[in-house]
């Protein structure tokens, strides 16, 4: 057994990505956003690049210092130090920010209680889950990490970047404002599920319940707020005799959320339970950040526009539940039309390493512009996380988080090139490609080893059984049309 | 003065009260009788670019479609007298694309229970007599919006068990499963047993498995048996019944509905669908088929590259489904699966690239295509791989496929790369009759687009 996990360790570490050159430099990312920025200079040349906020330019470069984009346009001059990279004929977007993902979690759901706001996501991080890769693969390179969709508030998410090779704690978004993932309509019913004989099942059934469970949530985070309010209008006043009230993980979030310092990311389909959600958010005074998948949200865009509420959406996933049959691929021109800021995630590890031809889709879908598209997949996304100052467009000042694309990255025929975290290149196809033969001779000895081969005739020992999953299916608990069992 | 200004007013809102009604109008009547059955004619598509996808491209052509079929293509090819022409200008006409491995028609909502309709799967192992042509349900939403985006033609399979019954080759236009089905009974489909699902590095179907591996490969190798016998016993049933057809003397056999509805199968000369995708499952489809006889078809075939040599001598088709699925193995390459219709191709193995989704994503078979392009397969390899190739591989490519006279007229005319997602459709035609470019979707777009 001991063999064959040693075995098991041993192929995780051929898995690509491993011996990338950012692994090499050792733990750099680190804990603080100065501490992120040792990366060398690097001069991307003669690209035409898609910058996101203000047009696409032609035969330009980009300077990269420090992990920050310094310089855009044309003939730019590099330290005589600097990597330069001939993009000649390439093209260059901002990094992809996927507003809705399931990668490297370890587990989604907390399906005890259908209030689990105490639950985080931040704390179930695999980072040697090898869909990072794949996504970086794709030119992904900040994901909003969500907790599944069978509560009706699931619990704290995690905007993370893709620094794979990195411990857990370095993936953590520096700066992004804490959200929360709530969910509206079947999955948080669970009236679908399977349920032990003779068990009660789990409150609520109905989107009538689940109204009442936010609610019922919201009323006591009001009453433990006037609790600490009062608390603490009473220290100020001097009063020694105040007694704190006893601390509640369950409502602190849900606090935060009254105080408009944690985004509500929530799961919804029918244009019914959108307008539920708005009206409690408005009766509690709070903002709805996000609507996620949001699939009948072309049916109330005016609303979710008035409130102000983001929407995150699928490009055209549809039909797999029956509260999934009225979504449209024009969902996303509709409310980008309507005001609404609009952003097409995955909520697939599969789907996320193509977010470029879901953005592609919604210019044939409603006709938006080639940057109102694009920005679906960086600019807006970054928007919703409150992560724009940094991320989501070429300019400078902001983080050097880009993709380097073989032709226009809204072409089927298009492949990522290089993709760079902070200056610090975390998918290079040239070196990827370089490693394979050193592999698969290793692969081969590994092979020839064999082990595991059992003493005597003996059948072969199992797999362990604590094995963490190669991928997470978002939907085997939650079917929200992750497709990732296609 | 001013009274005048008021009449100028009313004329103006009348006015443009007449036009929102008669384009609401106009997109209601799309719905109707064309939207289930297309418009009949003659039609002469000129001077377009057209993909004619089995020879040159010709670059300022014209199509005639007449009875159903193209009669005519070429830089000059004569137009009859009554033809509706239509404008081709700037625009690019393609072959229909097929997608062989979906169930459109049987399933409109994948949830199961009463909520959705779902008729892919009969209860039990062993159904051959099961015919997806009796289930397809042309009123699917699924066949509007897969159309417009120019997937002319499927094979709708039924799915599970063993045998999971016959599959129907349609075309996606037509008020009746006979309108649609160009071959009722196109294929049967078979699950071909393993040794459990799953990837995980070599040793990866333990982790599946948590068993004993002699236990798995023994419980297959009970079903390959199963399936032996009872195509044997179709066989023996064939023979019996041809028999006692000639002699009058001899006892005719009792009717089988199982066994009568695998005759045309053993005996090769309808394919057999082998759902398979790791490599041994695949090769060991391969050499039962040719123990029995049976003319396979593989479907699934993720790992077909690793025995690609192997697939091409003993010429075994592929269709292949999992060009976007996620590596099967920890250790696999990012884009092994990208890569995989390439790789076929390069090594001579009669392949086409299929969805395997089974109706909602049917659409997106372009851009899987496309992928595949991306990661090495040549543009016009993957423009074949979902036009002429899966015509082919199901024995229809003198009829569909490529843009060829007499040939069934299934086109899609763009105005760009068929293949690309920014790419737009502006007319469609399936057996010849023009379809309206309307679906479900658009229907629901017109209704809140713009709404105030």
């Amino acid at each position: 057994m001991r063999k064959l996990c040693a075995i098991f360790l041993l192929l995780a570490l051929l898995a690509p990505g491993w011996s990338l050159p950012a692994r090499a430099q050792g733990r750099r990312a680190g804990g603080t956003r100065a501490e992120s920025a040792a990366a060398g200079d690097t001069l991307i040349r003669n690209a035409t690049i898609l910058t996101a906020s203000h047009g696409t330019l032609q035969n330009a470069d980009i300077l990269i210092r420090n992990g920050k984009i310094t310089a855009v346009g044309p003939n730019l001059k590099a330290p005589d130090s600097a990597r330069v990279i001939d993009a000649t004929g390439k093209f260059v977007t901002p990094g992809i920010v996927d507003c809705h993902s399931h990668t490297m979690l370890d587990a989604i759901n907390e399906g005890s209680l259908s209030v689990t706001s105490m639950a985080r996501i931040r704390d179930v991080l695999n980072p040697t889950a090898p869909n990072i890769y794949r996504e970086l693969a794709g030119g992904v390179t900040t994901i909003n990490a969500l907790h599944g969709s069978a509560n009706s508030i699931g619990g704290q998410n995690a905007v993370l970047k893709l620094r794979y090779g990195h411990p857990a704690a370095d993936f953590v978004f520096q700066g992004a404002p804490p959200g929360i993932k709530f969910a509206l309509g079947e999955n948080p019913k669970r009236s679908n599920g399977f349920n032990l004989p003779g068990t009660p099942r789990r409150y609520p059934a109905t989107r009538m319940g689940v109204e009442e469970t936010i609610r019922d949530a919201f009323i006591r985070a009001r009453n433990y707020k006037r609790g600490w309010d009062d608390y603490r209008a009473a220290q100020t006043r001097g009063d020694k005799t105040a007694i704190a009230p006893r601390r509640d993980i369950q409502l602190e979030p849900l606090v935060e959320v009254l105080e408009g310092k944690r985004y509500v990311h929530s799961h919804c389909y029918r244009a019914d339970e959108i307008v539920m959600l708005l009206r409690i958010a408005d009766e509690f005074g709070f903002k709805v950040r996000t609507f996620q998948h949001v699939l009948e949200g072309y049916k109330v865009a005016k609303e979710i526009a008035a409130h102000g509420a983001g929407a995150s959406v699928f490009a055209d996933s549809w039909g797999y539940k029956l509260e999934a049959y009225d979504a449209i691929p024009y969902n996303a021109a509709i409310m980008t039309r309507a005001g609404v800021v609009v952003s097409v995630n995955s909520d697939s590890d599969e789907r996320a390493r193509r977010l470029n031809i879901d953005a592609a889709k919604t210019m044939k879908y409603g006709g938006l512009s080639e940057e109102e598209a694009l920005r679906t997949i960086t600019l807006n996304a970054a928007i919703q996380l409150g992560i724009d100052k940094w991320v989501g467009s070429v300019d400078v000042g902001k983080d050097a988080d880009l993709v380097i694309w073989t032709s226009h990255p809204f072409s089927v025929y298009a492949r990522v090139e290089q993709t760079y975290i902070d200056g610090t290149v975390y998918f290079d196809r040239t070196q990827d490609l370089a490693r394979r033969a050193d592999m698969e001779r290793e692969r081969e000895q590994l092979e020839k080893a064999e082990a595991n081969r059992p003493a005597g005739d003996g059948p072969p020992p199992g797999a362990p059984r604590g094995r963490r999953p190669a991928s997470h299916h978002a939907d085997d608990e939650d079917t929200d049309g992750g497709n990732d069992n296609r | 003065m001013s009274k005048r200004a008021n009449y100028l007013l009313l004329i103006v809102f009348c006015l443009l009260f007449a036009s929102v009604s008669v384009s609401a109008q106009q997109a209601s009547s799309n719905m109707g009788p064309e939207f289930m059955d297309g418009r009949a004619g003659t039609y002469a598509i000129r001077n377009a670019h057209i993909v004619t996808v089995s020879g040159a491209d010709i670059d300022n052509g014209t199509i005639v479609i007449r009875d159903g079929r193209i009669q005519a293509v070429g830089a000059s090819a004569s137009v009859p007298a009554g033809a509706q022409s239509i404008d081709g200008r700037g625009l690019t006409v393609y072959p229909g694309m097929i997608d062989l491995g979906t169930s459109l028609g049987l399933i409109e909502i994948t949830e199961n229970g009463a909520t959705g309709w779902v008729d892919t799967q009969e209860v039990g192992e062993i159904n051959p007599n099961s015919m997806a042509f009796v289930s397809l349900n042309p009123h699917s939403a699924h066949i509007g919006t897969t159309r417009v985006n120019g997937v002319t033609s499927a094979l709708s399979a039924p799915q599970g068990g063993l045998i999971s019954g016959q599959a129907a080759f349609i075309n996606l236009l037509g008020s009746t499963p006979d309108a649609m089905a160009l071959v009722p009974q196109a294929a049967l489909v078979v699950n071909f047993p393993g040794l459990g699902g799953g990837g995980g590095g070599p040793f990866g179907f333990f982790g599946q498995q948590q068993g004993n591996i002699t236990e798995a490969i023994t419980a297959r190798n009970r079903q390959i048996d199963q399936l032996r016998k009872l195509l044997r016993d179709a066989e023996a049933y064939g023979r019996a019944q041809d028999a006692a057809a000639q002699d009058k003397n001899l006892p005719r056999p009792d009717v089988d509905v199982v066994l009568a509805s695998l005759v045309p199968y053993v005996r090769g000369t309808r394919p057999v669908i082998f759902r398979a995708d790791r490599d041994h499952e695949i090769r060991g489809a391969v050499q039962f088929a040719e123990e029995m006889k049976l003319k396979p078809i593989i479907l699934g075939g993720d790992d077909a590259w690793k025995i690609a040599p192997f697939l091409k001598e003993h010429n075994v088709p592929v269709v292949l489904t999992g060009v976007l699925n996620l590596p099967r193995r920890e250790d696999d390459y990012y884009d092994v699966q990208y890569e995989s219709a390439g790789k076929l191709q390069a090594a001579g193995v009669r392949f086409c690239i299929s969805t395997g989704d089974t109706a909602a994503d049917v659409r997106s078979l372009p851009y899987q295509a496309g992928m595949a392009a991306a990661f090495g397969l040549a543009k016009a390899e993957a423009l074949k791989a979902v036009t002429l190739y899966p015509a082919q591989i199901m024995g229809l490519g003198d009829r569909l496929g490529s843009i060829e006279p007499g040939k069934i007229a299934n086109l899609v005319v763009t105005d760009g790369d068929l293949l690309e997602a920014r790419t737009n459709i502006r007319y469609l035609f399936i057996n010849g009759r023009q379809v309206p470019l309307v679906s479900r979707h658009t229907e629901l777009n017109e209704q809140f687009k713009n709404r105030k």
